[in-house]
């Protein structure tokens, strides 16, 4: 069962940006695009263990939601989590959602 | 086995040698003693006259570290060879030393001809071939007097123009016709005499020089020449062609060429198989060479006998030449005089600015066999390589500034696209696409080409266009436009925010190289804070929180030290500061101390802390003015002639926050010591006793690069007018990511052109530059107070937007010789993208 857990308003996530959250103790990056979509990964960059992703610059490449991280700028795609600069890396992903002006994430348990 | 191969003379010809040899013997076979006559080991003759233009002996060596300690190689610095005995196979040096050999190869140049008039030996007459005979002009010239100079060619118009930036007022005698007989034609000459007495020079053709004469103290007082004038001067140049130095030939019975030289075959042999020679000094099937490419070709051709790894005849050499003399362009290549049978000439004059061209062609006009170009020589570059060609335009269409006229595809493959290195168009092309190269600079590295005298820099443009290469400048997938025509698309149209302007010019959503790209030009002009709004999302991975961001997620906290500058008071808050917050301590390279290990949720508070004692943000994590680093200065240094601290701080307090193309570093030193390393900074000052010289294009870094001289002796305010339009036409201009040395290097005519710009005002808009930036000095303001002014961009320094107090659990700290450090992480080694994205420093 999925449950899902209030983690900001939605205007604490500028379009375009990305803010870290915390839930059930993992780190996890939440995005807003330009377009107002929402997406869910993981915020421990996998090249360095740092938990930075959430502070990536947000964009797309050809057309394809991405971020790419802060610390040595691999580009992930917001979709799926995968690296598009090396495939062997991906980040997870989580459910999340727009409910009462809240954006909620859902834990796989 | 190893043998002795013995070099005499270490010219720019003898060092290519044994660089050439030492790189390709990697067994070690050759073990190499060379004699050089003069104090210093190999420099670069041909840039001599830069010795007197802000270059250093230092500057112009050939010899680099990895050479001076080759352990393969003895290099004895003011030693010549005294004699030659081929049957001991040995040469006896000036100290008595005798030195076996297996091979000896002969690399001792040319002389200058002193011709015999009389007088011509007196205190006060000089020759212009060594670093010790411009010492000697230097300490003689005398600002405001005539000096003269003998011979009117390519080297006598150098020395004219040395004695012009002594501050001399110079007169050139030349027995022929016309100035620079060999390379130019009558027409040419007479545009080029006109171009140079606009300079000030003064100018006597076909005239003998009769007398040097002497006055009461026995030094030069005048010279007399043919026609009776007489010109008062204490400075004498003679500048009238060289002669080989052989005098070693007869004794060691070596035969000599009809001219002069040491006699060789075309593969450099003389009669003893055991001896060669190269360079100026070698009579090659009985012709010497005045020019260094050629002498270069014939140490390839004895380097490959030495290893026998070939055997190829020297190829004969391309005596094209273009120059930049006293900033007037002369070129001549191929046939220049029209000798060949049947030669048709056409010829373009314009006297009226100043520009003469002429092409030789076949008697069908079909062919172009040579030509001369004065004034504006631009269409050199795509004009010799299509010599003994056939024509692919019509003549007039040549003349055309470069690459407009003919493109690459025209030219057949084996045509020399860089003849300084011998360089063919297939030698480039197969480089581009069999390397993968991608710009001008990979050409350069992979192929040598365009690394001598620049001026086929066009052509390789043109073939890596041809190739398929995109040289377009798009800044990325989402803009087809570059970063400077990006700059003006929003310095023209006012466009204010990045959505605007993808909408209009863009496409896509843009991503992690246009956004910090656009920031940076929409923060340059001026558009409020650059977390304001979306700007915020836009900046770089430092900019976004003001911090350099560390390897585990942890920021550094640099504030700015104009100068180096600082109070006991401001030492002990950053001290108390770092005590309190726990950080790790350094001070940097750039004259100020670095806090690291700050949490992104403690930024602000140790940011409030730092900007109540008055401290600001030093950009450390821009693309910005990054510091202006000081020497001590006259205020305290015994040698100080300028206050170079105050000059420093004025500067820095005067840039910082600027948004640039990279980051921007700069230096003040009080004396030519030196001590604050000015000259490896994007724009370095350093003081004379008249006020100060200004250096730009250096850096360290990766490719540490020595700044050039724009400007000398300005004083406080035309220094800064000075550096104002320098650094608004870097940031409007550069490319993404390009520092000012790159930019230079990139753009057309350099640094010449550079100082065209920001100093005689060429394109008409040092105004305008000023204008930007005092615009920029007026809208200044500390980027960190404005955070801690505003709730909204405060908000964003937490841990975690649900739990914003709770602690990264990503990171923690171990200890090192008392200070905290990350808990070590294995980073992976460079980022899949090719290019250093990171900012900082
Ligand atoms: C802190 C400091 C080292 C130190 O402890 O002394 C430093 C630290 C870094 N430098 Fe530097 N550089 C520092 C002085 C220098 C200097 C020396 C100087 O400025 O006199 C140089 C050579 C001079 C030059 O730039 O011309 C220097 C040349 C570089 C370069 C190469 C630039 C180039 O053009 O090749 C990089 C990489 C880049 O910018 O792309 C770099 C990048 C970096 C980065 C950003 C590396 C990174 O990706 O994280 C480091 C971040 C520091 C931080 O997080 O705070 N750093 N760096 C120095 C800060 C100076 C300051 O007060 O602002
Ligand atoms: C001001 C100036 C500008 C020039 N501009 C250009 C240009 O634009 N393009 C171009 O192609 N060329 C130019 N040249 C010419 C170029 O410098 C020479 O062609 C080149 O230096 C020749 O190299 P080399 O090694 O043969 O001779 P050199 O560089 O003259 O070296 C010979 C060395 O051998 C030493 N030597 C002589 N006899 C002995 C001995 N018995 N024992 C030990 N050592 C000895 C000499 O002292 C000297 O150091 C210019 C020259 C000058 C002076
Ligand atoms: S550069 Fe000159 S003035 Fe400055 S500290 Fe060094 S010696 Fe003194
Ligand atoms: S022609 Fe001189 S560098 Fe290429």
């Amino acid at each position: 069962m999925t449950t899902w857990q209030p983690v900001c308003p939605l205007t604490a996530v500028p379009p375009a940006c990305g803010v870290p959250a915390l839930v059930d103790d993992d780190p996890v990056a939440v995005f807003r695009t330009s377009e107002d979509e929402l997406f869910a990964v993981g915020n421990i960059d996998p090249f360095c263990g740092a938990g930075v992703i959430s502070r990536g610059i947000v964009g797309d490449r050809g057309g394809e939601p991405t971020v790419a991280s802060p610390m040595l700028k691999q580009v992930f795609s917001l979709r799926t989590g995968e690296c598009l600069d090396d495939p062997a890396a991906r980040l997870p992903t989580y459910p999340v959602r727009l409910h009462a002006d809240m954006v909620e994430i859902a834990h796989p348990c | 086995m190893t043998r002795t191969l013995v070099v005499i003379g270490h010219g720019m010809v003898g060092h290519r040698l044994v660089e050439d040899l030492r790189e390709r013997d990697a067994a070690g076979t050759w073990r190499v003693v060379v004699l050089s006559e003069e104090p210093h080991a190999a420099y670069d003759r041909v840039a001599l006259s830069s010795y007197l233009d802000g270059k250093s002996a230092a500057d112009l060596s050939l010899a680099g570290q990895g050479f001076l300690t080759d352990p393969a190689v003895e290099l004895r610095l003011g030693c010549s060879a005294a004699s030659i005995d081929r049957t001991a196979r040995a040469v006896t040096t000036t100290d008595g030393d005798e030195l076996r050999y297996d091979a000896l190869v002969l690399a001792t140049g040319s002389r200058p001809f002193v011709p015999p008039v009389p007088g011509h030996d007196l205190p006060g007459c000089y020759v212009y071939r060594t670093l010790e005979d411009l010492d000697a002009i230097r300490r003689e010239a005398v600002e405001d007097q005539p000096g003269v100079v003998v011979g009117g060619g390519l080297l006598g118009l150098e020395a004219a123009n040395a004695l012009r930036l002594l501050g001399m007022r110079p007169h050139v005698v030349e027995m022929a016709p016309r100035l620079m007989p060999i390379q130019v034609d009558e027409g040419g000459g007479q545009v080029l005499a006109k171009l140079v007495e606009e300079l000030g020079l003064q100018v006597h053709c076909g005239v003998a020089t009769q007398s040097i004469d002497a006055g009461p103290h026995g030094g030069v007082a005048g010279v007399t020449l043919g026609d009776g004038t007489t010109v008062e001067t204490d400075v004498v140049v003679f500048s009238a062609g060289v002669r080989p130095c052989d005098e070693l030939a007869e004794p060691t019975g070596l035969a000599r060429g009809e001219r002069g030289g040491f006699l060789v075959d075309d593969r450099c042999r003389t009669s003893d198989p055991r001896i060669w020679a190269v360079g100026e000094c070698a009579a090659v099937d009985g012709r010497c060479y005045g020019l260094v490419a050629p002498g270069y070709s014939m140490a390839e051709v004895v380097v490959r006998q030495l290893l026998e790894i070939g055997d190829e005849p020297f190829p004969g050499a391309d005596m094209s030449t273009k120059l930049k003399l006293l900033g007037v362009d002369v070129a001549s290549f191929g046939d220049a005089h029209g000798s060949s049978e049947g030669a048709l000439e056409v010829v373009y004059a314009n006297t009226a600015n100043g520009t003469y061209a002429k092409l030789v062609l076949s008697d069908d006009a079909s062919v172009l066999l040579g030509g001369v170009l004065v004034g504006d020589a631009g269409a050199y570059a795509t004009l010799r390589p299509l010599v003994g060609r056939e024509l692919p335009a019509p003549p007039e269409h040549l003349l055309l500034p470069a690459g407009s006229g003919v493109d690459a595809a025209a030219l057949p493959g084996d045509a020399i696209i860089c003849s300084c290195n011998n360089v063919s168009k297939t030698d480039i092309t197969t480089a581009i696409t069999g390397e993968s190269l991608t710009d001008v600079a990979g050409v350069k590295g992979c192929t040598k080409a365009g690394t001598s005298c620049g001026s086929c820099v066009p052509m390789l443009k043109n073939l890596l266009g041809e190739c398929g290469v995109e040289t377009s400048n798009a800044l990325c997938e989402h803009f087809g436009q570059s970063r400077s025509e990006l700059f003006e698309i929003v310095r023209a149209t006012g466009i204010g925010t990045f959505t605007d302007l993808i909408r209009k010019h863009g496409s896509g959503h843009g991503c992690d190289i246009c956004k910090p790209a656009v920031a940076s030009i929409l923060a340059t002009l001026g558009n409020g804070h650059i977390l304001d709004g979306e700007q915020a999302g836009l900046q770089d991975t430092n900019d976004r929180f003001l911090a350099n961001m560390q390897r585990n997620g942890t920021y550094s906290v640099v504030p700015r030290v104009p100068g180096g500058e600082i109070t006991p008071d401001k030492l002990i808050v950053l001290g108390e500061v770092a005590r309190e917050f726990g950080l790790y301590t350094k001070i940097t390279g750039g004259q100020r101390i670095d806090l690291f290990g700050a949490h992104v949720e403690q930024l602000p508070a140790i940011w409030r802390r730092l900007v109540d004692a008055g401290f600001e943000s030093g950009h450390a994590y821009g693309k910005a003015l990054r510091t202006v680093k000081s020497c001590v200065g006259n205020d305290w240094c015994r040698y100080g002639v300028q206050d170079s601290v105050a000059m420093a701080i004025r500067l820095e307090l005067r840039y910082r926050g600027l948004r640039s193309p990279h980051k921007v570093k700069a230096g003040v030193s009080g004396c030519a010591r030196e001590c604050a390393e000015a000259r490896s900074k994007d724009f370095g000052v350093i003081a004379t006793e008249k006020g100060w010289n200004l250096y730009v294009g250096g850096n360290g870094g990766f490719s540490p690069r020595h700044a050039e001289p724009l400007a000398a002796d300005l004083d406080d305010e035309l220094l800064v007018r000075l550096i104002d339009r320098f650094l608004m036409f870097y940031v409007r201009t550069a490319d993404r990511l390009q520092r000012t040395a790159a930019w230079i290097e990139a753009m057309d005519g350099g640094i010449e052109h550079l100082r065209a710009v920001v100093i005689d005002d060429s394109l008409g808009i040092t105004e305008d530059l000023e204008a930007a930036m005092a615009e920029h000095v007026a809208g200044y303001t500390d980027e960190w107070a404005g955070v801690l002014h505003d709730p909204a961009k405060l908000s964003r320094f937490v841990s975690f937007v649900n739990a914003p107090d709770a602690p990264d659990p990503t990171i923690s700290f171990t200890e090192e010789r008392g200070q905290i450090r990350p808990q070590p992480v294995t980073l992976p080694m460079p980022s899949v993208r090719g290019e250093s994205e990171e900012v900082p420093a």
